[in-house]
């Protein structure tokens, strides 16, 4: 039990940091919602290394701290319904075991956009915003493709250790 | 990669093809109207062709919308991540700077379409 609460804790601190670097790297691609997603490296990896309940834990506790110290309340909701629809579909595909990693990280990543695009829409409460969709599922493809195979070389690497 | 990784990408990436071929063939003319909205609700429309600078104070943020040349951009906004500024410039119908934090849009349309909807919503 608590060497669980202890491999949470750490996961979401990692996540945490991740999402931290990133907002501090000065990459802007000029679209709104468009961006690597670091943090998602310990998602794709804890749903495949960690029990669900975990990440669904990390994920929900790191979106709600970022939101509590960087954010404010409507970037909230859109990292929220990015993260949670996300995690839902790889949820769903790795159990379905159709996929390898790297099509569960792009499914990952396009709904991450997806969910987040039907927010902004609702929020800003115009529809017009789906001008985006497009190239926000052409993102989702090439960050999914780059987090997934960084993932499976974690998961190499640290799946042996977690065993022990 | 699976063969099955593969069949997904390549249906997310037509799906993506076919999307934008249907955004731009709808929105591919010069529009002529400029509409901000912040909320969901109409904030103003502006002639597309007369250059103005619109500040807007709404939502605890500041935008300054920019019509210029026939051209629409953001040029400053206090938001927290900037996406607006850097959406840059638009001039086509169908085209949208959005800022999220702010709940702004900025969107271009077409006159005869734009008034389509007033009477729409006037009946």
């Amino acid at each position: 039990m608590s060497k669980r609460i202890a491999n949470i804790g750490l996961m979401t601190a990692l996540a945490m940091i991740f999402s931290y670097v990133e907002a501090m790297l000065p990459i802007n691609f000029g679209i709104p919602g468009v961006k690597i997603g670091i943090a998602n490296l310990v998602v794709v990896s804890g749903v495949y290394i960690l029990n669900i309940k975990d990440v669904w834990m990390i994920s929900m506790i790191r979106i709600f701290l970022m939101g509590l110290l960087f954010g404010n309340g409507v970037s909230l909701i859109y990292s929220l319904s990015g993260g949670v629809l996300s995690l839902l579909v790889m949820m769903l595909l790795k159990k379905s075991g159709i996929f390898s990693i790297k099509g569960v990280s792009v499914a990952g990543a396009v709904s991450h956009n997806i969910g987040q695009l039907i927010a902004a829409s609702v929020v800003i409460g115009n529809l017009s915003i789906f001008y985006y969709f497009p190239v926000l599922l052409i993102a989702g493809v090439v960050m999914g493709i780059i987090i997934g195979m960084l993932s499976g070389r974690i998961l190499t690497g640290v799946k042996p250790e977690m065993n022990n | 990669m699976k063969k099955k990784d593969i069949i997904l990408i390549g249906t997310i990436l037509l799906i993506a093809l076919i999307s934008y071929l249907v955004i731009h063939f709808r929105s591919n003319n010069t529009g002529n109207i400029v509409i901000v909205s912040v909320s969901g609700e109409i904030y103003g429309k502006y002639p597309l062709n007369e250059n103005r600078i619109i500040d807007v104070n709404e939502n605890k943020g500041y935008n300054r919308i920019v019509i210029n040349d026939g051209k629409v951009y953001m040029e400053e906004a206090d938001c927290p991540d900037k996406y607006c500024v850097s959406q840059g410039k638009i001039s086509k119908t169908g085209e949208i700077i959005v800022c999220l934090p702010h709940k702004l849009s900025v969107e271009i349309k077409n006159q005869s379409e734009a008034t389509d909807e007033i009477d729409a919503v006037a009946k």
